[in-house]
């Protein structure tokens, strides 16, 4: 009776490993987590009921640091997953690292399916791409950073959304701290005012082509443009124009959504949060605003967020159940569901006219902001930054950047100190790809 | 007198390995990994690297970022030690007096031991918040405008204060047993020589103390340095900025975040020297004034 059991037991779990052998299984390393992390289960469910010769499993690794710095553990023991996402500041540790992953062009094209650079929107096309454009990991969750406003809060005091810092310096935030709301915070420092900025104003941000061309990288981090933002900022502090809550990401965007803070730049991926939260008050978006003094003509920004990279080492059919993942990834379908749920930007422009078509934008204008900033036109120095040590370089930015907030230093100096041990740290990653 | 030993030599050896094998795999190992790593620059996926010779170490000790660390790390670590063993002891001094509902007040006391650190933490984060925290609002009515992660010596106060919190109980149990058993005669015999129980404390008490203080002395140093990773990392949120951070968090944030093997290595060995520094001076030192009974 009890080997009967057994026998029949054994007979049911080969049959479905039998089953199961027929599929071709791969694995997928992610930093999505709470609501985020959902949506992307969800699309890895619909790929495998899509279709039946292979499976996807997602796994949540932490966070952005977390996951990579995993990866590369498995990497070294050979245990690497099929598909790791990999942060913007990570990814010259990753792309530098020849032989870590497959670029994703190479991929597409080994498993027949077509790839056209064009296909994707201007501002997403080049950040993870070498410097011949060849296109290395593919932009998953994709945003750039933008300005939400409080309707209320601008109705109240009788001024609308600012184009540009000289607007929201002399007209804007004076009327709404007269309303009684802290006009302006944001989230992210290195990102928002600092690579971003660059972008906006179509300003170098290092040597080599931003980095591209060559690990012999310098920052050009110090220079008067951004040394007079800087300096502007730390004046509407003084002047309760502008209130800074740390270096953590939630911290600044907690009194925002509290109606204390009446203007909060952050992300263009932070729309479909702020949707599902019950606010208290009607919020819309607006562009990253520029100053006119530096340009008249400002350029477009690029995007943050993380890519997926194909690691290498995997055998010829897992490579292909990457690739026809990838290919259900960009669809236009997957991209329209990915950026309804979370507001991160559809990658193509495929994906893009659907939403438009379907009245996303009409329903949601805010959703629209991030695209349409992405897809303002380029200039030299807009299509991202390679360096080297980049989280430890944002980590020095960071450290300075709150110091000017809390007056333990001045803007001068703080640029000089990021500008030296950035420059430190660029060239000792040049040593590590020797 | 027989001295017993063993008739096999090789016997003695065999029943070390399991404990030599261990200590080779997880100390001896990673620490030789980790020398070595120190004079190298690498590509983290292993595909690039290069022979720095000592430039990891020049580099850290030049950085005038890495000696701020490295003084808050000091400072940090006597500010803990001390606070966490001087209160614990005045707490086990007025518990061990104690005769009704000792048991209770003990539980109670003990009861935070059970918290890890990340969890200390969060705690800490929630009680110091910077809006709705009713510690930072307690300082607020006191006139200090306590902002946890923007202003550094608020962040620090607070990382101070959860750490020391955490490590109370630990103590307490440690000095609460060592009172327990000093002898009842030499008390009595105490009681008849000194009246002022202060005086009793200082002469008698607490050298009769000693070695669980000393004992504690080097737990708590260690607890500063090292354990307190969880409380610094939950505090900062992961996002050092312009927040202080002790040199085990500065190892993980090069390391395991920015990914500069490299350096991160070479600040491990510095600390390893430290920390072997640290304990040959407490044994030659300290712990020859100890009297054991």
């Amino acid at each position: 009776m009890t080997f009967n059991k057994t026998a029949s037991l054994s007979v049911v779990l080969s049959m479905t490993a039998g089953v199961a052998f027929a599929e071709t299984e791969i694995t997928w390393w992610h930093a999505m987590g709470g609501q985020l992390g959902e949506t992307v289960n969800q699309i890895a469910a619909d790929f495998n009921a899509s279709q039946s010769d292979y499976k996807i499993t997602p796994v949540y690794k932490g966070s952005y640091e977390e996951t990579l710095t995993a990866g590369i553990a498995a990497f070294r023991a050979g245990e690497q997953p099929n598909i790791m996402q990999v942060f913007d500041a990570g990814a010259a540790t990753v792309i530098g690292a020849k032989g870590a992953t497959i670029p994703v062009q190479d991929l597409l094209a080994d498993n027949g399916i077509a790839f056209d650079i064009n296909d994707y929107i201007a501002g997403v096309r080049y950040f993870y791409a070498d410097s011949d454009g060849k296109m290395i990991g593919m932009p998953f969750n994709s945003s750039t950073p933008i300005m939400y406003y409080n309707m209320d809060a601008l109705e109240k005091a009788g001024v609308s959304a600012p184009k540009t810092w000289e607007e929201f310096q002399s007209v804007t935030a004076p009327a709404l701290k007269g309303a009684g709301y802290t006009p302006l915070s944001q989230s992210h420092l290195p990102w928002i005012f600092t690579e971003n900025f660059m972008s906006r104003h179509n300003l170098p941000f290092a040597t080599n082509n931003n980095g591209y061309d060559g690990v012999d990288t310098k920052i050009l981090v110090n220079n008067d443009a951004i040394k007079a933002h800087f300096s502007a900022v730390t004046e509407w502090q003084k002047d309760g124009m502008f209130e800074w809550f740390g270096t953590g990401w939630g911290d600044n965007a907690k009194p925002f959504e509290e109606g204390k803070v009446a203007m909060w730049l952050g992300s263009s991926g932070s729309f479909g949060g702020l949707l599902n939260k019950d606010l208290g008050f009607d919020f819309s978006a607006t562009m990253l605003p520029y100053w006119e003094g530096v340009t008249k003509e400002p350029t477009q920004t690029f995007i943050g967020g993380a890519a997926l990279f194909a690691m290498a080492g995997k055998s010829a059919e897992e490579n292909k159940a990457t690739a026809e993942f990838f290919r259900f990834l960009t669809s236009a379908e997957t991209q329209y569901f990915w950026h309804k749920e979370t507001g991160y930007v559809p990658i193509t422009n495929a994906a893009y006219d659907m939403a438009g078509k379907d009245g996303h934008y009409e329903r949601f204008p805010a959703a629209e902001v991030g695209i349409q900033q992405l897809t303002l036109p380029a200039g030299d120095n807009t299509k991202g930054y390679r360096m080297g040590f980049y989280v430890q370089i944002r980590d020095v930015m960071n450290r300075e950047y709150g110091r000017i907030l809390t007056g333990e230093t001045d803007v001068d100096s703080a640029f000089k100190a990021i500008e030296e041990e950035a420059n430190k740290l660029l060239e000792r990653f040049a040593k590590t790809q020797g | 007198m027989k001295r017993a030993g063993f008739t096999n030599r090789w016997l003695p050896v065999l029943l070390l390995v399991p404990q030599l094998i261990i200590i080779a795999v997880f100390f001896y190992w990673p620490a030789g990994y980790a020398i070595q790593s120190s004079f190298y620059l690498q590509d983290p996926f292993g595909f690039g690297s290069t022979f720095v010779g000592l430039e990891n170490y020049t580099d850290l000790l030049s950085a005038s970022e890495y000696r701020k660390v490295a003084w808050f790390t000091v400072i940090f670590t006597l500010l803990v030690t001390f606070f966490s063993l001087a209160l614990s002891l005045l707490l086990a001094v007025k518990a061990d007096n104690i005769l009704r509902g000792a048991k209770t007040y003990r539980t109670l006391l003990m009861w935070v031991y059970a918290v890890a650190p990340p969890v200390a933490g969060f705690i800490g984060i929630m009680m110091f918040d910077q809006s709705t925290g009713p510690i930072s609002n307690f300082f607020k009515s006191l006139g200090w405008d306590f902002t946890l992660g923007v202003n550094y010596f608020d962040t620090a106060s607070a990382m101070v204060i959860v750490s020391v919190w955490k490590q109370v109980p630990v103590n307490f149990i440690f000095f609460l047993s060592g009172l327990q058993s000093i002898p009842r005669s030499v008390r009595e015999a105490a009681l008849i020589d000194n009246r002022s129980g202060m005086g009793r404390f200082w002469d008698v008490t607490f050298p009769l103390l000693a070695p669980t203080g000393f004992f504690l002395l080097i737990i708590n140093i260690t607890y500063s340095l090292f354990d307190t990773f969880g409380v610094v990392d939950t505090l900062v949120k992961g996002e050092p900025g312009n927040n202080p951070m002790t040199l085990v968090y500065k190892v993980y944030v090069d390391g395991f975040r920015g990914n500069d093997l490299g350096g991160s290595s070479a600040q491990s060995v510095i600390l390893m020297v430290l920390v072997l520094a640290l304990t040959i001076f407490q044994f030659r030192l300290v712990e020859r004034r100890i009297h054991y009974t």
